[in-house]
């Protein structure tokens, strides 16, 4: 019988180290590894003895693209064990500084990663002399999503400024003033953004998903909210590892996530966006309907559309706060530590970022747990490819390749973060 | 780039706990205490966006990276990057997927490369954690700053 490999080792424009093996015998897919070898971190480990303060600040390091979400998931999980809530503007802040890191995550993934795949591009250095003025206006917006890390973290990448109960220190409303005038340039490039995208041709592709996120009742989810999904998942953060586990595979440096009762789920903007349509704002709404999607999308290889339509909605929802924002007085709560454990899960760009902490009445961390997204997703993009894989199998090995590799990249996945580099291996027995 | 001073920039790239992958970062640390103002010198991580933004209306750039490509550690490759593209996988440390050789790449595709760029490569020996420099590292950061001071009064004598 005819065999064959399919191998990429080395999978460009993702964010650290791994590789992707496919095998086909005859006319069947018969196996599919993810894998991520990118050495473990131990961040959890280290974690433990530390005091309960330090750990948004250790948190951040765990990567450069998204530290927000390791902050944001760590300041209310720690929070949550000394049993206090945040409310009013800092929460507001907290909410800003997403929408930054969202547009820059974001506003990379769309023009400098994915964006090549659909155009037919090796990188965006080779599609940059087509299209200069696409990928100026990507770069651009990524500086304006950074600028709101900056304002309000102290720095881009790993912020300085966040800490349990709050900020160290909350910026005057004046300080927002040039930066609101360029988040106007920000939403108006969003939505050119979304209607570039939309014209892209994209494979047609869906499966059944199992979709998780956040649902708040009167917000699109960045911090707070009930985890959810389109299959009758309804919890509190505080649940999650009832529902939720944690298996080590051999192939993989990350450990694989699946829910107890069925079994892949599916994390990120396409899960946020279908289980929150009615939350964004009208505008971002308009645009979405404009590019063609219903409030449903299956289809992941149009994640890139829904990634820009969240950056339309993160520019929007941060000059919202900018306009009736009012400086906090003192720019954190303070916080008494309290024998306890803590639960908080946050909107990473790439979806739910979960953590755990039990702390003694010092204050000291004595055990954690970290769940990054991309973890999450690792069962979900093994499938695709499955289903993907089988379905073109008589196209050249190099033109599989390629898609195999865009494939994995509508998940925008951030092997950094998942182990706290990529290779595609197509192999035909 | 501050205005009323020379055009030109110097950029340090690295990771000072990343032992000879801190060689840029000490040598823009040291060029600093000797012109503490009035030039600009930047720390930078790598990371492709931040550095296109780091050298946007300079007209004088030096940026000074550790790099391996199988040289003697020590040596110091120069780099124009104007008279032609960077060589791939010279500067690969970073596993982020847009460093210094995209960088610089990209901003040819856009037009947006400064008037001169040169890039310098310390080659580079061990890349584990610590913050030490290996010997001939050391010496060659210090070889790097007395050239780059020179260049650097040489430029402000001229603006002065």
């Amino acid at each position: 019988m005819k065999s064959r490999t399919v191998r990429v080792d080395y999978l460009a424009r993702v964010e650290g180290e791994g590789a992707l093996l496919v095998k086909i015998k005859g006319e069947q897919v018969t196996d599919v590894q993810f894998k991520i070898f990118e050495p473990p971190r131990f961040f959890e480990a280290f974690l433990r003895g530390r005091k309960f303060y330090e750990a948004p600040d250790i948190t951040a390091r765990i990567c450069g693209i998204c530290p927000i979400a390791y902050q944001m998931s760590a300041c209310h999980a720690l929070e949550d064990a000394c049993g206090i809530k945040i409310t009013g503007p800092i929460r507001d802040l907290r909410r800003l500084i997403y929408c930054g890191e969202w547009i820059e995550s974001h506003a990379l993934h769309v023009y400098l990663l994915h964006a090549p795949d659909f155009l037919g591009y090796e990188d965006a250095i080779r599609m940059a002399k087509d299209h200069p003025d696409e990928v100026k206006r990507g770069l651009r917006l990524k500086k304006a999503g950074n600028e709101i890390v900056r304002l309000l973290g102290g720095r881009e990448i790993h912020p300085i400024n966040v800490r349990v109960g709050g900020f160290y220190k909350a910026p005057h409303k004046q300080d927002f003033s040039a930066l609101a005038e360029e988040l106007k340039w920000a939403r108006d490039a969003a939505l050119a953004t979304v209607r570039w995208v939309a014209s892209f041709a994209f494979p047609d592709f869906d499966r059944d998903y199992e979709f998780v996120a956040l649902r708040h009742p009167d917000e699109y989810p960045f911090n707070e909210g009930r985890l959810v999904s389109n299959r009758g998942l309804d919890i509190a953060i505080r649940d999650y590892d009832q529902h939720f586990v944690e298996e080590h595979v051999a192939h993989s440096n990350a450990l694989q996530s699946r829910l107890h009762e069925r079994n892949s789920y599916f994390v990120g903007p396409l899960a946020r966006y279908n289980l929150n349509f009615d939350k964004l704002s009208p505008m971002a709404q308009e645009a979405a309907r404009s590019a063609g999607l219903g409030p449903v999308c299956r289809n992941p290889f149009q994640s890139i559309i829904v990634r820009s339509v969240e950056m339309v909605y993160a520019c929007d929802e941060a000059l919202r706060i900018i306009e009736h924002y009012e400086m906090p007085d003192p720019p954190a709560v303070k916080i008494e530590p309290r024998v306890g454990t803590g639960y908080g899960c946050t909107e990473a760009p790439r979806g739910i970022c979960y953590h755990r902490y039990r702390i003694d009445d010092r204050g000291i961390i004595l055990d954690c747990k970290i769940v990054p997204p991309t973890s999450q997703n690792q069962k979900t993009i093994e499938g695709d490819l499955r289903q993907f894989v089988q379905t073109r199998l008589a196209l050249p090995k190099d033109k599989l390749q390629w898609q195999c590799e865009q494939a994995v990249r509508n998940y925008d996945p951030c092997i950094s973060c998942a182990t706290h580099f990529l290779k595609l291996q197509i192999e035909s027995e | 780039m501050t205005a009323g001073q020379p055009g030109i920039v110097i950029i340090g790239v690295g990771n000072e706990y990343r032992s000879d992958d801190g060689a840029g970062i000490a040598v823009a640390r040291r060029l600093r205490a000797i012109f503490p103002k009035g030039v600009t010198i930047l720390e930078e991580s790598g990371e492709g966006a931040a550095l296109m933004q780091a050298w946007q209306g300079a007209t004088c750039v030096m940026l000074v990276d550790a790099v391996r490509s199988g040289a003697s550690p020590g040596t110091i490759h120069r780099l124009d990057a104007r008279a032609a593209p960077m060589p791939a996988g010279f500067f690969h440390y970073s596993t982020h997927a847009f460093s210094v050789a995209e960088a610089v790449e990209l901003a040819r595709s856009l037009d947006q490369l400064p008037p001169h760029l040169i890039v310098y490569g310390i080659e580079g020996a061990n890349f584990a954690a610590g913050i030490e420099l290996s010997p001939a590292v050391e010496q060659a950061v210090e070889v790097m700053v007395e050239r780059l001071a020179q260049k650097i009064q040489a430029a402000v004598d001229n603006f002065t």
